[in-house]
């Protein structure tokens, strides 16, 4: 059995990795030839409502989510055919007196066993998708993320750019595709959320705690995101926004606002919709508490 | 053979008539009792009153997010609604109806003792329930507002500079003593369970919902007492100094969700039990069959009462300092006895004779909004899936399925228990009436929420100007809002037209478990005589003699297979 799925020999494994790590790797093999041929059929399995995902890490969460709904599916219209059996079949017609049936050992068997079976599937199929979301690869680009009341202070590391913008004036974070992006998120006073629904991701920003993940765009184009963690008056409007745009571009863009230094997201117009709900300055000064 | 039996108890109340309680009368009485059927009954009067206050709360909700720059509240308004929103909902309503009302009425009586173990203690607990609940309302009217930070209350946005006022303190008082509250009747049910039984009422003859509201008992006890303490440091942190959740003093605010989530899941499963076991004494009744599986049902019970002390931090996903894999698959595993739950509901109904009442029509209800919530838990168990819809709607319109599913079980309750603690039964009409606007307005209402959510809308939000996209299918949802609305109104005119309009008699619906064996209402200390106890069904067994349980093949008719204790 093992044979037949270690295909690299054991000398080019890279050093100190233990048996565990390579039973895993086994394990993840198995699993993912069917998350593999279920995203080669991609495109003709239906999205179940999600976003098929701007970045590699969440296709591969589109693809489990798609996995998840087949089996949703499968098992929800099981019951619910059950249940309308019974209900409808089984409806009282008399005044007889039903079998007293209490027990069937096999069959409530079946439905212990069964259940188990899917869940620890579902479970596996898990951990290969939530590897490879949490797997920090070397990158080129890396962003500090600064979440305070209520707006985003972007930081590109090693670039002298600088992008803030608060609540009526949404900062974008401007990012190559093709290309390994790290954010380190951090928050200066309560719990945010770091969201982008197109990378079908997110992550809170707690203060006190540097969280590091990394996110390659597949696509270019401008994606909105927002905080998730209630963080107070203005929660409702503290939004961002992600512009993936192609290598050279990103390049000019640097270029363009180093010189610049700090960057109050000028290429930003206020958000006028917003405007109209926010006074223009909030009420509370950023990050100070 | 096919009739019911006349009721057990006819002309004996009237001999032991000079035994009934010579104690005061009236409101003296109601303020003074220690009886566990009138605490029980003021619990239930006081937790639909807070269903209605949590219900108005989330009318408002509901009609601020129709539009998508709605000014109808302003955004620290929304604030306040929803953290009491949720607070009612969460720590009025529905533990206090479950563990309070409910419990508190039929356990004693389904294990034939005379009231609760502790009827002192018991009269305490609904007191600090009472004031408890009234110092979180009346943040509503002190200067700056009632509590604002969800009712989660995540630090440090719950911290005296973030959120000053005594609004918040009032919630945390009112927090306290309702976590008291639940801790004392957690006491009280355990020991009742534990030491009052009947004679030949053995652990393994004790009614499902006795079972639930056991593990429910001993959950609270495991996980309230964590709750307390967290309130105690949070209090301490806003008002003497400490920093125990405070970055600058050195402190840990994931701790608070630490702590929280320690005492919050378990409380799911806390809220969920007590109407899981009021399902399982509807479906059997209504369908004519014993509960299938008994055995399978209370191990599933206490699997799931394991289970859920290790599954906190699945709350907690997108913290990224908890260790997903272990989290992940203990939540994954608690899918497995919930699900065990649900093919014995089925299995129950199978090949029985199903009356539809509306507290049937409620429970099969339940069945449907139940799957739909539970399988979308399932999604959420998995940490990169929960990556993308925690804290967005579909987390929203998840836990929404799963607790109208609850109110659907605590309807199906009422219609069914209702009659054994007034005497009276609702009128039937009305009731369905009320189950399909509930029934439907319940799936009008939570499934575009789920759709929302995987279009990217944030829960918490006020306003959405970016996003006028999502402006339908929120008005979609207020409409089922406004529905469930309406069949709240159709149960206040269905008490009001009913009252003391049909006679129950002691057994109306044919019943199994022991409540139904006594009076309607039962007398002072519950029973003048109780029948043989040889399964968990007396009051059936006694009406039906040749009709006991059996299992798949066996028929006790012809082997003689009577159960003997």
């Amino acid at each position: 059995m093992s044979k037949v799925f270690s295909v690299e020999p054991p000398a080019l494994s890279p050093q100190g990795v233990s048996n565990r790590t390579r039973r895993w790797r086994r394990v993840r093999r198995i699993v993912a030839l069917p998350i593999a041929a279920l995203a080669l059929a991609g495109c003709t399995v239906p999205t179940f409502g999600a976003s098929p995902g701007a970045t590699t890490s969440s296709q591969s969460a589109y693809h489990l989510w798609q996995a998840f709904s087949i089996g949703a599916a499968i098992i929800g219209t099981l019951v619910v055919v059950l249940i309308l059996w019974a209900v409808i079949f089984h409806r009282r017609t008399s005044d007889r007196i039903p079998k007293q049936v209490q027990y069937h050992i096999p069959l409530e068997m079946t439905y212990i066993i069964i259940p188990i079976v899917i869940v620890l599937g579902l479970f596996a199929a898990t951990l290969v998708v939530e590897n490879k979301e949490v797997a920090n690869p070397k990158t080129s680009v890396t962003i500090d993320v600064n979440a305070f009341q209520w707006g985003w202070k972007f930081t590109y590391l090693g670039e002298n750019v600088v992008v803030v913008g608060q609540t009526t004036q949404d900062p974008e974070m401007v990012i190559p595709v093709n290309e390994n992006v790290h954010i380190n998120l951090t928050s200066s006073d309560v719990v945010h959320g770091f969201y982008v629904h197109a990378f079908n991701f997110s992550r809170y920003a707690l203060p006190g705690v540097l969280n590091e993940f990394t996110f390659r765009a597949v696509n270019t184009g401008t994606f909105n995101g927002q905080c998730t963690q209630l963080c107070g008056l203005y929660h409702s409007l503290m939004f961002f926004r992600v512009k993936v745009v192609s290598q050279s571009e990103y390049t000019t863009w640097l270029a363009t606002n180093a010189s610049a230094g700090a960057v109050r997201t000028s290429q930003t117009a206020t958000n006028q919709q917003t405007s109209s709900i926010v006074p223009t300055k909030p009420a509370k000064s950023e990050g100070n508490n | 053979m096919t009739d019911v039996l006349d009721p057990p108890v006819t002309s004996e109340p009237r001999d032991h008539a000079h035994e009934e309680h010579h104690g005061p009368t009236g409101i003296l009485k109601w303020i003074t009792t220690t009886d566990h059927k009138i605490i029980g009954l003021s619990y239930t009067v006081t937790a639909v009153i807070m269903m209605v206050i949590g219900g108005a709360f989330a009318e408002i909700i509901r009609a601020q997010l129709a539009s998508p720059n709605n000014t109808l509240v302003s955004l620290a308004q929304y604030n306040e609604l929803f953290t009491m929103h949720g607070s009612v909902m969460i720590y009025l309503f529905a533990g206090p109806f479950a563990f309070g009302a409910l419990a508190n009425i039929i356990v004693p009586i389904q294990i034939g003792a005379p009231d609760m173990a502790f009827p002192r203690l018991n009269a305490l607990s609904y007191w600090l329930y009472l004031t408890g609940s009234i110092t979180m309302l009346s943040g509503f009217f002190v200067a700056g507002g009632a509590a604002n930070f969800g009712w989660v209350a995540y630090a440090p946005l719950s911290n005296s500079i973030n959120t000053p006022g005594a609004g918040a303190d009032l919630w945390i008082g009112g927090l306290l003593l309702t976590g008291f509250s639940a801790i004392f009747t957690g006491v009280n049910l355990c020991a009742t369970i534990f030491y009052l039984r009947a004679p030949g009422m053995t652990m393994f003859r004790m009614p499902i919902f006795t079972w639930n509201m056991l593990v429910t008992a001993i959950l609270i006890l495991l996980a309230f007492p964590v709750l307390t303490a967290g309130l105690i440091m949070l209090y301490c942190d806003r008002h003497f100094g400490t920093h125990i959740f405070s970055v600058q003093g050195g402190g840990v605010p994931v701790l608070w969700q630490h702590i929280f989530w320690f005492w919050g899941h378990p409380e799911v499963y806390i809220l969920a039990l007590p109407f899981f076991g009021m399902i399982t004494e509807i479906i059997p009744v209504f369908s004519r069959k014993p509960v299938f599986g008994y055995k399978g049902m209370v191990f599933a019970t206490m699997t799931i009462g394991a289970l859920s002390l290790g599954v906190w931090a699945h709350h907690m996903f997108t913290t990224g300092v908890v260790l997903l894999p272990f989290f992940s698959l203990m939540s994954f595993l608690i899918a497995v006895p919930t699900g065990i739950k649900m093919f014995n509901w089925i299995g129950t109904m199978w090949r029985g004779e199903i009356w539809f009442s509306t507290a049937m029509l409620m429970a099969i209800g339940f069945l449907f909004t139940f799957l739909v919530g539970g399988i979308t838990g399932i999604y959420l168990a998995s940490p990169p899936l929960d990556f993308f819809t925690h804290d967005t709607y579909f987390v929203v319109a998840h836990f929404h399925s799963i607790v109208m599913a609850l109110v659907l079980g605590a309807m199906g309750g009422l219609y069914y228990w209702g009659p054994k603690i007034t005497g009276y039964l609702l009128n039937e009409t009305i009731g369905k009436v009320q189950f399909w606007f509930l029934f439907i307005g319940i799936q009008v209402f939570t499934l575009p929420d789920y759709l929302l959510g995987l279009r990217g809308m944030p829960r918490r939000v006020g306003v959405y100007p970016l996003h006028p996209s999502w402006q339908s299918l929120n008005q979609l949802s207020t409409v089922g809002a406004i529905m469930i609305g309406i069949s709240t109104i159709a149960f206040m005119v269905n008490i009001v037209y009913s009252w003391k309009k049909y006679p129950a008699g002691d057994n109306p619906w044919d019943g199994h478990t022991l409540e139904w064996f006594t009076t309607s209402p039962p007398p002072h200390h519950n029973f003048y005589r109780l029948p043989q106890i040889r399964s968990e069904r007396p009051t059936w067994d006694y009406n039906h003699p040749g009709h006991t349980a059996a299992e798949h093949g066996h028929h006790p008719s012809n082997d003689e297979e009577v159960p003997v204790a």
